[in-house]
């Protein structure tokens, strides 16, 4: 298939659609409100259901009786819209079950604005609920790495039985870029013999359940549950490397700061200035590892985001303090420009030298 | 080549439109571009603007702050972004809304009464595609017949009177000269 130039929003609903989702449960927030406008055109046209829920709580609450049914599903919200569904989220995760969640981020906290933020990191990769859990968190770049992602989150979901949040932004959201889902097909889904489909009285009932009275039993299901966890950890982190190899300082960034940043590092590079990046691609599993190799070599680590640092602690974990850490980053909907951030790298290639 | 575009005006100029022109026929051309557009209230009738960026490389940021090439489409987006038009760069201005001129000697200025000429020809909401022309007749980023054709491609056949519309409003554009 051609490539075709489209919205973020769009090439996600389409990818989605293409890994076999037939199921999208959404309440409209901006900027992420194309999602359900595509679902609402093409869900009834190939015998899929896009449904607008009465609030975002009841939206995650169909994602979770879908899941438990065996489908493909997926919702999508922007920030605070993200904060309404916690609760379905942490029961889900209590239940294993798989779906895509969205988060096309917007400035907070509160109502915030509606343009692009990535204020959401620490909810995304340490809260998205109550309880000891994890998401695996997807922070795509592109459109087409948007489109991509979706496939890779359906796909990881059901392996591992866990939700999966794309952690996108407004900017990512509305830009279009042009995009090719060949390799996002899918025809066979993995089989789920844990879902309620009915015994037609040949098995056990499948019980989709959060709720553990006995304190033991509750706590073998969590330590079950991360067990699996350890295994995402080991085999599922991905990131991008950038110029990194040579770099005296490492820019770490993700979503679409790290497009900013990669005109920047190519301005510094012209400078003189050896400049790197290191773009987690999956925040959680957390490249940790690439993150301390690189510090065995590079002399200072530039942390860049549409926050307040709020990475800049995973970053000094992962390197174990062993280098400086410094933090750049525009916050309320405001992005830097690559000019901003070449200042930055301008001023630790100075105290480096 | 890179060339950054920022396209600006109000809502219901059709600013968004135009970009996206742009970017459909730099990806047909096997180009890499990347379309950005303000979002929000903007929609609903106050200033709005797209970047565009058309490439022979990967793009970075797809955020325009220092455009090759500003299209301003009203008094508004002329005092924002008139200052940071890269020098060498092209101002693509509609006189029909826009009174000033520029001052800079170092950038190319093209006006254009876009709207008025739209109404003259009875193509009401067209003077972002009489821009349009204009841009390519002074750029030549793409040939011209081949962009018309990637504009009227996307509207239903059924529509015979729109992409006949399109194909005359791009044609003033094109051939409009200045006095």
């Amino acid at each position: 298939m051609a490539k075709v130039l489209m919205k973020g929003n769009e090439a996600i609903a389409e990818a989605a659609i293409r890994s076999g989702c037939r199921h999208y449960f959404g309440y409209p927030i901006t900027p992420q409100t194309e999602i359900a406008e595509y679902m609402a055109k093409r869900m009834p046209k190939i015998g899929g259901l896009c449904l607008q829920a009465e609030s975002e709580i009841a939206a995650i609450n169909m994602v979770l009786g879908a899941s438990s049914a065996g489908v493909r599903v997926m919702t999508s919200s922007s920030s605070p819209g993200i904060s309404l569904k916690s609760e379905g989220i942490s029961y889900m995760v209590g239940s294993d079950l798989p779906c895509l969640i969205l988060n096309v981020q917007r400035g907070g906290p509160g109502l915030g604005g509606i343009q692009p933020a990535q204020s959401d990191y620490y909810q995304a990769t340490k809260a998205n609920g109550h309880g000891d859990l994890h998401l695996i968190v997807l922070a795509p770049n592109s459109i087409q790495e948007a489109a991509d992602c979706t496939s890779l989150a359906f796909d990881l979901g059901d392996k591992y039985r866990v939700p999966v949040m794309i952690l996108a932004d407004g900017a990512l959201g509305q830009m279009m870029e042009p995009v090719e889902f060949s390799g996002n097909e899918k025809t066979e889904l993995p089989e789920k013999p844990w879902a309620t489909t009915g015994t037609g009285m040949k098995r056990k009932k499948n019980i989709i359940n959060s709720l553990y009275m006995q304190p033991d039993e509750l706590e073998s299901s969590i330590n079950e549950r991360f067990k699996r966890y350890d295994v995402i950890e080991k085999n599922e982190v991905r990131y991008e490397s950038y110029l990194a190899e040579d770099a005296d300082i490492i820019l770490v960034c993700y979503g679409i700061t790290s497009r900013i940043c990669k005109t920047a590092v190519g301005m510094a590079r012209k400078e003189g200035i050896k400049a790197g990046i290191i773009r987690p691609i999956t925040l959680w599993p957390y490249p940790k590892e690439a993150l301390a190799k690189a510090a065995e070599t590079a002399s200072e680590f530039l942390v860049v985001e549409l926050n307040k640092g709020q990475m800049t602690s995973d970053v000094k974990l992962a390197i174990e303090c062993s280098r400086p850490v410094s933090f750049y980053g525009r916050t309320g909907g405001v992005m830097p420009t690559p000019e901003e951030i070449l200042e930055q790298i301008r001023m630790i290639g100075g105290r480096i030298k | 080549m890179t060339t950054k575009i920022l396209i600006a005006g109000f809502g219901g100029q059709g600013v968004l439109f135009a970009g996206k022109q742009i970017a459909k026929m730099g990806m047909d051309a096997g180009m890499k571009v990347s379309w950005l557009p303000s979002y929000g209230p903007e929609m609903r009738g106050g200033t709005a603007n797209c970047s565009v960026i058309v490439s022979d490389e990967e793009i970075g940021s797809p955020i325009v702050n220092t455009p090759d090439i500003l299209f301003s489409f009203n008094i508004q987006s002329f005092d924002k972004f008139e200052k940071s038009i890269k020098a060498g760069g092209i101002l693509f201005a509609d006189s029909s809304l826009i009174s000033k001129k520029s001052t800079r000697a170092d950038i190319k200025c093209v006006y254009v009464p876009a709207t008025e000429l739209a109404s003259e020809n009875e193509l009401t909401g067209g003077a972002n595609v009489i821009m349009l022309g204009k841009f390519i007749k002074e750029t030549g980023l793409f040939a011209k017949d081949e962009f018309i054709e990637h504009m009227v491609s996307s509207i239903p056949s059924n529509k015979a009177k729109l992409i006949e519309n399109n194909k005359k409003a791009f044609s003033i554009g094109y051939n409009y000269e200045e006095n």
